[in-house]
């Protein structure tokens, strides 16, 4: 039976229970709310809940660990004899499963019965042509022990499916009937309905730690796989990045930070001052009107998506930047340069300076003004001599904000800073950073058992540490210096 | 006061110093307050500058995309060519392939021009075909396909121009440059021109550019954006749908019943240092949980929807979080009085008072989520698209593309034509973004309480 059925079917019990509940309820009082414990509806709450929660949570359950499963049975049928010198037992492991989704559409489309798909045999069949036929196209031709696998495979996930429904379904009728029965009018209905849903809510509270676990986990095991192929010393110290998907590549790690950190300062360059003068303006000098004309227009800035800033980068400030500074400089003849991403990022980061600037300058307490301006001091001279000081912590904190921001930004650099890792000083020429890499080698067809392939998760890691570095000293800094004036 | 008075006397000639004449040094430092205050002016004006360029260029690029040459004149569909035959099945038309319809469009488009007296003798047939799209003859035949009955008779067609041509009339292949250009002649161009002057050919609003299908590097004038919206809107559901509930009851939970312990602690730090990982980590996390581990189909917009998801949930968090802070805790007591337990207060009071901010938090997330492209180009939205997802729920697995992508996919093709549509596209996630943030602004204009 397809989920969504399933779905459907213990919603159903749900609905059911939640009337069976109430008026079972209500039956047991002859039909006076009053001297029942809780408002009637909280028995029917209670029956739904009862039927509904627990098949779910075993229904996600096992959804996830069905495949594992399957697979890990299935991949035991395999001989090793089956598997051949070019091939590792996952690939063969994926044909299994496109033969056998290929049967499962076989059979969804009439074109075989249900019977015939399971006692195929190769030497009697032409599997690959029949499943062409309707349009599965296999890549090779199908031998006998990997369609054996395939049929056990269906095998195997129809029993467990089937068992699934059958397990969910009677967890659901059985939630009902506990519910049902233990529902009385002394029965505390709304303290168990409250403290299910207290569990409800603080389970989706930990999908935030269950998150940072699967991007910590998914990195770290991939970046272990890279690291038996490849060696880290050249990883990490190598100052080439070439690679080929025949072999022998370099995978150096510096050329691509390099970039990363170049376009960073760049843009940093840019969005820094930009950011904490319109900051300073805004929330010091500017009159109630220019403040509420200009503020909303920089705030535009941050809602922008950053592909729309990279296409701005290929197709205005690069061909900008190489017609009118780079060529007649003789400094370069390429339109996509760490001075076009740099630029543009910096752009893109204005708002976020000037935001986060604005809060802290507007966290300085009034007194510290007031009492600089009295002595005589003029406006520019207490901004310089008291406000910035004060506030320098926190705005240093916004500046590795930003900066973490730039290092992982994505688009902008993908479509304005090129594709050529090389280690260089001249900012118009063309470099790459770590997020490029990341999309390059996980763009398109790519086999995960290669380092090619696999570097990528490497890089991911090393950027997820960066940033989280920076953003773990940056947000202490802030909130230590919030505190201060608190 | 002695002192003071004896000041001038023992600078002697000092110079008579007024309150109404600055001093060399009063002027020093006036000056040095204009030019700070002329730097943050200026710090403005290059912001806002740099949005008024942006959206200049995006603009300028953009807006012709919308619109469109198309060409109109009739085509006999020949029976002998199209239905051996004779007897109308679609089936076995179906074998003759788009090259059979070639030359009927080219007969048909030589007919029409000259009975206009557009004289095309010194135009090879090749060049002429070439005025139409390449999309033209298969077009054509899904029309004959669909309608097998109209073979045998002369029907009026409406096709597109090819891309070059269509750039001729938006100013971006001239006479020079076909000169040098492989893929369109300057004779070409003299005929289109003329075939505008007789009324065959017109430039004018093209729906085909926002509902149809992508096209491939050929043929840039037939590449539409549907299934990049369709896909961007399932995905944008599956957001919604998965953010709001879990999103709002994680705020509940630590806003209103979290004990203050190392376990909140822990949630917490997660949040808001989840909210600053760069997006591209939240593809990596989709690329190895969702497929590779879960299984789940590639380009699919279930996939782009969780990864999306994850991603948004620390921003709706926070959004929720800060409006049920805004609700006053008089309204929490007040219900605890009458004898409302801690979850009545919450649900039947606190959370109805949040609920415009909730909403607003939510609409700028999905906002936030719909413009976001890397994650998706690692779970291999980048796939060439050319089937509309079916309806939902089973599109959901279907493979689609991303309005956003679509832009990145269009800026990596060859054809000058794709840099204006990725800008046409662009404009129309803008407007999609513009839409929405309008929504959250007048929602929270409308509801919003001050306390």
């Amino acid at each position: 039976m397809p989920v969504l059925w399933i779905v459907l079917v213990v919603l159903a019990i749900g609905l059911a229970g939640y009337v069976l509940g109430r008026q079972r309820a209500l039956a047991g009082v002859g039909g006076n709310a009053s001297q029942l414990h809780s408002l009637p509806a909280y028995y029917g709450y209670n029956s739904l809940m009862f039927a509904v929660v627990p098949a779910f949570l075993v229904m996600l359950i096992w959804l996830l660990v069905q495949p594992i499963y399957v697979e890990s049975r299935i991949s035991t049928l395999i001989p090793d004899s089956a598997i051949s010198e070019s091939s590792t037992r996952s690939l063969v492991m994926s044909d299994v499963r496109r033969v056998a989704e290929g049967l499962d559409a076989a059979v969804a489309s009439g074109a075989m019965s249900g019977d015939f798909a399971r006692d195929l045999r190769t030497d009697l069949t032409d599997v690959r042509a029949r499943l062409g036929e309707i349009g599965i196209a296999l890549g090779s031709d199908v031998s006998p022990a990997v369609l054996l696998a395939a049929q056990s495979y269906r095998a195997t996930s129809g029993t467990l499916s089937m068992a699934m429904t059958l397990v969910v379904i009677g967890l659901a009728l059985a939630g009902l009937a506990t519910a049902y029965v233990r529902t009385t009018p002394e029965y505390r209905a709304r303290n168990t309905v409250e403290a299910m849903l207290l569990a409800l809510l603080m389970l989706a509270s930990t999908i935030a730690i269950l998150t940072t676990v699967g991007i910590v986990f998914s990195l770290i095991f991939e970046t272990i796989h890279f690291f038996e192929k490849y060696p880290w010393q050249s990883f990490f110290f190598s100052l080439t990045w070439r690679p080929s998907f025949e072999g022998g590549s370099d995978l150096g790690l510096l050329p691509l930070l390099w970039g990363t950190l170049y376009i960073s300062v760049i843009a940093l360059l840019v969005s820094v001052p930009i950011g904490l003068f319109a900051a300073i303006y805004l929330s010091e000098y500017a009159g109630p009107k220019v403040r509420a004309a200009a503020k909303p227009m920089i705030e535009i800035l941050a809602g922008i998506p950053t592909i729309v800033y990279g296409l701005f980068a290929l197709i205005t400030v690069g061909p900008l930047l190489r017609d009118y500074f780079a060529e007649p400089l003789g400094l370069g003849t390429s339109s996509s340069s760490v001075m076009t991403a740099g630029i543009v990022m910096g752009i893109m980061l204005i708002p976020f300076v000037s935001s986060l600037s604005d809060d802290i300058i507007n966290a300085v307490p009034q007194a510290m003004r007031d009492g600089s301006l009295g002595l005589g001091a003029t406006q520019s001279e207490t901004i310089r001599q008291v406000i910035i000081p004060a506030a320098l912590p926190g705005i240093v904190g916004a500046i590795l904000l930003a900066a973490s921001r730039a290092i992982g930004e994505t688009m902008i650099v993908v479509l304005g800073a090129g594709a050529a890792a090389k280690i260089d000083l001249n900012p118009f020429e063309a470099m790459t950073t770590v997020t490029v890499k990341i999309v390059g080698q996980l763009t398109g067809d790519t086999d995960f058992s290669s380092p090619e392939s696999l570097v990528a998760f490497a890089l991911g890691m090393t950027l997820f540490v960066i940033t989280l570095g920076l953003n773990v000293f940056a947000l202490y800094i802030v909130r230590k210096y919030r505190e201060q004036y608190e | 006061m002695t002192d003071l008075s004896a000041v001038p006397g023992t600078a002697g000639g000092a110079k008579k110093s007024s309150i109404l004449e600055a001093d060399a040094r009063t002027r020093r430092r006036n000056a040095a307050e204009a030019r700070f205050k002329v730097y943050g002016m200026l710090a403005v004006a290059t912001g806002v500058l740099a949005l008024i360029l942006l959206l200049i260029s995006i603009l300028s690029n953009g807006l012709s995309s919308f619109r469109q040459t198309f060409v109109t004149f009739d085509v006999p569909l020949s029976a002998e060519t199209l239905d051996p035959n004779g007897n109308r099945n679609p089936d076995e038309m179906s074998k003759v392939s788009t090259f059979g319809y070639s030359p009927l469009i080219l007969n048909g488009l030589k007919e029409a021009l000259s009975a206009r007296g557009i004289s095309v003798d010194e135009v090879p047939d090749a060049d002429l075909a070439n005025i139409i799209s390449r999309a033209a003859a298969a077009d054509l035949r899904d029309f004959v396909l669909a309608n097998p009955q109209v073979v045998g008779e002369t029907l009026s067609f409406e096709f597109l121009a090819n891309g070059r041509i269509d750039g001729f009339f938006k100013g971006r292949v001239t006479y020079e440059s076909a000169e040098r250009d492989s893929n369109v002649t300057p004779d070409q161009l003299r005929v289109a021109e003329a075939m505008v002057a007789a009324d065959l050919m017109e430039t004018r609003f093209n729906w085909g550019f926002i509902t149809g299908p992508d096209a491939s590097g050929q043929r840039p004038e037939s590449a539409g954006l549907g299934v990049a919206i369709l896909g961007s809107f399932y995905m944008m559901l599956v957001v919604l749908v998965l953010t709001l509930p879990i999103g709002v009851a994680a705020s509940i939970y630590l806003e209103e019943f979290a004990p203050k312990n190392r376990f909140t602690d822990l949630i917490e730090v997660n949040i808001s240092n989840l909210a600053a990982v760069p997006s591209i980590v939240f593809g990596i996390l989709g690329l190895a949980v969702f497929i590779n581990f879960a299984g789940l189909p590639q380009s699919a917009p279930i996939v782009g929807g969780l990864v999306l998801t994850l991603m948004t949930l620390p921003t709706i968090i926070i959004a929720t979080r800060a409006s049920l802070k805004s609700v006053p805790p008089s309204i929490r007591q007040a219900a605890l009085g009458v004898g409302a337990s801690k979850m009545q207060s919450v649900f039947h009071h606190v959370l109805p008072l949040a609920a415009p901010g909730i909403l607003t938090g939510t609409i700028i997330g999905l906002a936030q989520a719909l413009g976001e492209t890397a994650p998706l180009l690692l779970i291999g939205m980048v796939a060439f698209v050319r089937e509309y997802p079916e309806g939902l729920p089973q599109g959901l697995f279907d493979p689609a593309s991303a309005l956003p992508v679509q832009v990145y996919q269009w800026t990596q093709r060859s054809d000058p034509a794709f840099v204006e549509r990725a800008s046409g596209a662009i404009i129309v996630l803008l407007v999609f973004l513009v839409l929405m943030n309008a929504v959250a602004v007048l929602l929270r204009r409308r509801f919003e309480r001050r306390w």
